[in-house]
């Protein structure tokens, strides 16, 4: 009972904020709603239990990628509304409905076919954190550490984009130095 | 150890516990600015608020009425619905950060209150078995009250302070959960319970001796996370004026206040339960009011802290994250792996 209200509930919000970040043309607006839709989400890994899961989209998608949006998001005038280059509004309005189409099909065809199996049952007696080590340490050890290496790769390209004046301090330099570099 | 047998936890009980939380550390945020600025005053051979009422205690009152009668001002070319929520942002942020953090003990309403007589009221809101992380993912999240107050207010100030808040709250986090790792290696859980359990064992269990660096990267990190002074460059006055609130009046920057406030009293739990022991008894000393003492400790460094240190610049605090905090981090955890693996 609770858990269907607080489901309804939760799907009304999080579709309505993700309708505004679609539809805004305010910055402003349409990130503040991609971040509480990112919150709300988290809202149904806590009503699965599976609370780690939980705070791990807290974690990662608020705390870190869309405050790497809002980071992006500085070098533009958040006060103003943004003029969007549509040309053709009916093409846009199929592809993306389209595109919703097929994922709902994509994602339900399996669950209507019964074709899901659970493979590896949930270990009784160990909490969620550790249900989740079991299962990346065993079934899906190759692609975490594909993963894991693909991370390394962008941290070091990262590191070379940036690393070339790292030694380099803007603020530490005099006035004079600084006027002398603007005139070369 | 043989765990006692509790209560049932009720929903009724959850309620008044929130209920608690908000009226108690709302108030605390509010006595927290009069022993600020007597503490501050004190350390810098001052007197502090003098004049209202005995030794300045009615300062509070004072401070209240005119938070809540000042005029609440919006500027003009202002995004008006995002800069009033803003404040809002931290408040909740803070205050849904404290619900998974033990706060005061747990005990039962008695019998002869009506309506609520027999009420077993717990000492975690929601016992939830990834508290830690819960709390931290919570801190992260307040970073967009301010990051959305800075962009909502067409004020350069604000623009740069809201830029500050998203360097600096994005990097700090990275030191943080990488501080807290070591500990959880050890202990094998993220429930603050069980960390609380495993330093049962009196003074010399505490997390702190087996866990000295992780302790001072938590506390430097947990110093950025609640923009307490050496790293308060989000509303560095020298600097850019009031940072993200330089817009704000009123109950909507008393808001960013409690907020600040609240995130202060959740790092000072969270150390103390982590590394200090959390609310075991000690010796003959009950453990509720340990934990208070050890709550308040923290708290009196952090003013400790504003009084001593200067601020420091922009490039010296990202130079401290990335080039000492965060290898010092990464050194702790592969030397605690060596050994809990050995």
């Amino acid at each position: 009972m609770y858990e269907q209200i607080a489901f309804y509930l939760f799907s009304v919000l999080t579709i309505g904020l993700f309708l505004v970040t679609v539809l805004s043309k305010n910055i402003l607006y349409a990130m503040t709603s991609l971040a509480a839709g990112m919150v709300l989400i988290s809202g149904f890994f806590f009503m699965l239990g599976a609370d780690f899961l939980g705070v791990v989209q807290l974690i990662v998608y608020v705390g870190a990628v869309m405050a790497l949006y809002a980071f992006a998001m500085m070098f533009f005038d958040a006060t103003r509304d943004i003029k969007e280059k549509t040309t053709n509004d009916a093409l846009v309005f199929f592809l993306g409905g389209m595109v919703a189409l097929m994922l709902v099909i994509i994602f339900a065809a399996p669950v209507f076919s019964e074709n899901i199996q659970a493979m590896y049952p949930v270990v009784e007696g160990v909490g969620n954190a550790q249900a989740v080590g079991l299962v990346l340490f065993t079934k899906y050890l190759v692609p975490f550490e594909v993963a894991a290496v693909m991370l390394l790769v962008a941290m070091i390209a990262g590191i070379i984009l940036a690393g070339k004046k790292m030694d380099h301090s803007l603020t530490t330099n005099d006035d004079k130095v600084i006027s002398q570099e603007d005139t070369k | 150890m043989e765990a006692t047998v509790l209560p049932e936890v009720t929903s009724l009980g959850v309620i008044i516990k929130g209920i608690i939380i908000l009226a108690i550390i709302s108030a605390v945020a509010g006595f927290g600015t009069y022993i600020e600025r007597k503490i501050l005053a004190f350390m810098q051979r001052r007197l502090g608020p003098m004049h209202v009422g005995p030794f300045g205690l009615l300062q509070i009152a004072a401070d209240g009425i005119k938070l809540f009668t000042q005029e609440d001002i919006i500027p003009q070319n202002a995004n008006k619905f995002i800069f009033q929520i803003a404040p809002a942002i931290t408040a909740a942020t803070a205050f849904i950060a404290l619900a998974a953090v033990p706060v005061f003990p747990d005990f039962t309403i008695p019998e002869f209150i009506p309506l609520l007589g027999g009420t077993f009221v717990p000492s975690i809101a929601a016992d939830i078995n990834v508290g830690i992380l819960f709390v931290l993912g919570m801190m992260a999240a307040g970073l967009y009250g301010p990051l959305l107050a800075g962009m909502a207010q067409a004020n350069k100030w604000g623009i740069i302070g809201s830029a500050r808040t998203a360097i600096q709250f994005l990097s700090y986090e990275v030191v943080t959960g990488l501080s807290i790792l070591a500990p959880i290696m050890l202990v094998g859980s993220l429930s603050l319970v069980d960390f609380n359990e495993y330093q049962a064992g009196g003074f010399t269990s505490w997390l702190i001796w087996q866990q000295p660096v992780a302790f001072v990267l938590f506390l430097i990190a947990g110093f950025a996370e609640t923009n307490r002074t050496p790293f308060d460059l989000l509303e560095h006055e020298a600097e850019v004026v009031s940072g993200y609130a330089t817009e704000y009046s009123g109950m909507r920057w008393g808001m960013f206040f409690i907020g600040e406030y609240a995130n202060m009293i959740t790092v000072a739990i969270l150390a103390s339960v982590m590394f200090l022991g959390g609310y075991n008894d000690l010796g003959f000393i009950a453990g509720w009011f340990i934990i208070i003492g050890k709550i308040a400790f923290f708290f009196f460094l952090m003013l400790w802290v504003r009084a001593s240190w200067p601020h420091i610049r922009p490039d010296q605090l990202m130079w401290l994250c990335w080039k000492v905090l965060m290898p010092l981090a990464m050194v702790n955890i592969l030397i605690t792996a060596i050994v809990v693996m050995i």
